[in-house]
């Protein structure tokens, strides 16, 4: 028989938040940038049938890290809530701050109800408007609290490498292309280390809400093949960004050839000839051949 | 219960697993919504709306057409002249109406969400036979509102991306569904249409004289249906006609469609009856 135990309301809900925290966490990271036309979201996805970015509305999109079947389960019900608004009054009374709210209510009172466990997701909900003042983007997190945000955001996996990648390298007004890259790149950020991890162009969801879109639908997905061509698919040590004309040596880790950074890979490359040099000619930190280049950031 | 759309919450029916149907989530949560479960005093209320008249649609190889004229008529009444009956269903496909004109504008707007939720719920589009029964299941659930004088006939029209050609449907009252070749016609001008299309239709036509084609028809039924309008050309109101191909639905612009329109009612000038067919 089990015997009652006092456990202290604080206590309890840590206890949960923890749980819901480590389930989170242990997924891949998703980013959303704000371009010049809309919102770009970019995921590490290896699966090509279970999205992590999805359409909820004309101008409102859906994204989640977590558990699949609970995120799932809530972008569903976002879309019969959108829908049924929007049959019942009009297309433009679909907002993102109420579905945003509806979101946060329920997540909410799962969390804090005893009997169900907490839900193990986190969620954006993006509203692109027509200008890039007017686009929203909400976070959502496990325990229904909402959060705004400007520019940039991340979650799930390796948040504070990317958040901070994204940081010192966001400019506002980009195009798509050097949006995606930047989100890309973020994702690639490891935890702790400061390396960067190339993430192949067939790991990646992408979609975005495009306000110029003609379509009542902003929503979009990108496709492999316009991801590679967007990210170039160059040979092994080529990190994403390289070799479209902006990977500029921005500071931090200069490359030892003013035509790129060097590849382990192909010691060629360097301008020493065939030996790579043992150490950084600028900062004369030693080289370390046995482990990825790290990509220049984009300009 | 009833009140439910009005909530901007998300309750146990929401997260519910559950058909990926919008009409059959509508159906447990909020009946009222339908255009289908409304209770309805005994009695005809055919006099009280204004009806919709003609729709033609026709293929031609790769892609259909579809128009439809702008009168909606309470009896002897217009009621009104510039009225739209041809609406987009989803990208590949369009559904025009003739009947009560009312319902069938809900009817559409219902349509049209139920495909796109599909879409967005499923991650894939419905096949075009998928998406002409499910609207014969919604024509086949107002049938008892058809008994009453409140009957909706449309005629569904769209680019089948797996046999990669313009397919037409119609049906009855009765949610009966029929796929049609070539070409066809609904509503109160439609006889006269169908009969116009049968002499100048033909399979090799190409958009714009496909387009042509069904402007004749409608000026046809209009001819010959009081019911039916005809071009405007005082009011510059024209048909709306609508063109569905391998790049989806385009709807004619005012100025092209006015600009056959103008051709037609020309020529109409020194033969009011029409272009002639062969008699072979």
């Amino acid at each position: 028989m089990s015997m009652p135990f006092y456990v202290s309301p604080e206590q309890l809900m840590k206890d949960r938040a923890d749980f819901a925290r480590k389930g989170i966490a242990r997924g891949r990271s998703l980013v959303v940038v704000q371009y010049a036309d809309g919102i770009v979201f970019v995921s590490e996805n290896l699966s090509q049938a279970l999205h992590k970015v999805s359409e909820i509305y004309d101008r409102i999109a859906f994204a989640a890290v977590g558990r699949y079947n609970e995120f799932e389960n809530l972008r569903i019900a976002g879309v019969r809530l959108a829908d049924m608004r929007g049959y019942a009054y009009d297309r433009r009374d679909v907002t993102g701050r109420g579905l945003a709210n509806a979101y946060a209510q329920t997540l909410g009172t799962i969390f804090s109800s005893g009997g169900e466990k907490p839900y193990e997701v986190e969620l954006f909900v993006a509203e692109v408007g027509d200008t890039a003042a007017e686009d929203s983007i909400y976070r959502l997190t496990y325990d229904g609290q909402v959060a705004d945000e400007h520019d940039y955001a991340a979650m799930g996996g390796s948040t504070e490498a990317a958040t901070t990648y994204l940081k010192e390298h966001f400019t506002p007004g980009a195009d798509l292309e050097s949006a995606i890259r930047l989100a890309v790149q973020a994702l690639g950020q490891a935890e702790n280390s400061g390396d960067t991890r190339a993430i192949p162009a067939a790991n990646l969801e992408v979609a975005v809400l495009d306000r110029t879109r003609s379509q009542q639908r902003k929503f979009k997905r990108l496709t492999a093949g316009q991801l590679g061509r967007i990210l170039g698919t160059g040979g092994p040590g080529d990190g994403p960004g390289n070799g479209n004309g902006n990977g500029n040596d921005g500071g931090g880790h200069p490359s030892t050839d003013p035509s790129g950074p060097d590849s382990p890979a192909d010691p060629t490359d360097t301008a020493g000839g065939s030996v790579p040099p043992l150490e950084d000619p600028v900062s004369g930190e030693p080289e370390r051949p046995d482990e990825p280049p790290v990509a220049p950031p984009v300009s | 219960m009833s009140d439910s759309r009005l909530r901007p919450s998300l309750g146990a029916a929401f997260l519910r697993p559950g058909s990926s149907s919008f009409a059959d989530f509508l159906n447990e949560q909020a009946p009222e919504l339908l255009p289908h479960r409304r209770a309805l005093p005994e009695g005809s209320a055919a006099d009280l709306a204004p009806h919709g008249t003609t729709i033609v649609a026709a293929t031609f190889p790769g892609g259909v057409v579809m128009a439809g004229d702008r009168r909606a008529t309470m009896g002897n009444i217009i009621a009104q002249r510039d009225i739209e009956k041809v609406f987009p269903a989803d990208e590949f496909s369009c559904v025009g109406i003739a009947g009560t004109a009312g319902i069938a504008v809900e009817m559409v707007r219902l349509f049209q969400t139920e495909l796109e939720h599909y879409e967005k719920i499923e991650g894939t589009t419905l096949s075009m036979d998928g998406k002409a029964n499910r609207l014969a299941a919604l024509i086949r659930a107002n049938l008892g509102m058809a008994m009453q004088g409140l009957a909706v006939v449309p005629l569904f029209a769209g680019f089948d991306l797996l046999s990669e050609k313009g397919r037409i449907f119609s049906y009855d009252v009765t949610g009966g569904r029929y796929e049609e070749t070539a070409f066809h016609s609904v509503g109160s001008g439609s006889l006269f249409a169908r009969g116009a299309l049968k002499k100048l239709y033909r399979d090799d036509l190409d958009t714009e004289g496909c387009v042509t084609a069904v402007v004749q028809a409608l000026y046809d039924a209009a001819d010959d249906d009081s019911a039916t309008g005809g071009p405007d050309v005082t009011r510059r109101i024209f048909p709306v006609v609508g063109v569905i191909t391998a790049d989806g639905y385009r709807r004619v612009s005012e100025s092209d469609v006015a600009a056959v329109a103008d051709r037609v009612i020309a020529a109409r000038m020194t033969r009011p009856d029409g272009p002639t067919a062969s008699l072979t």
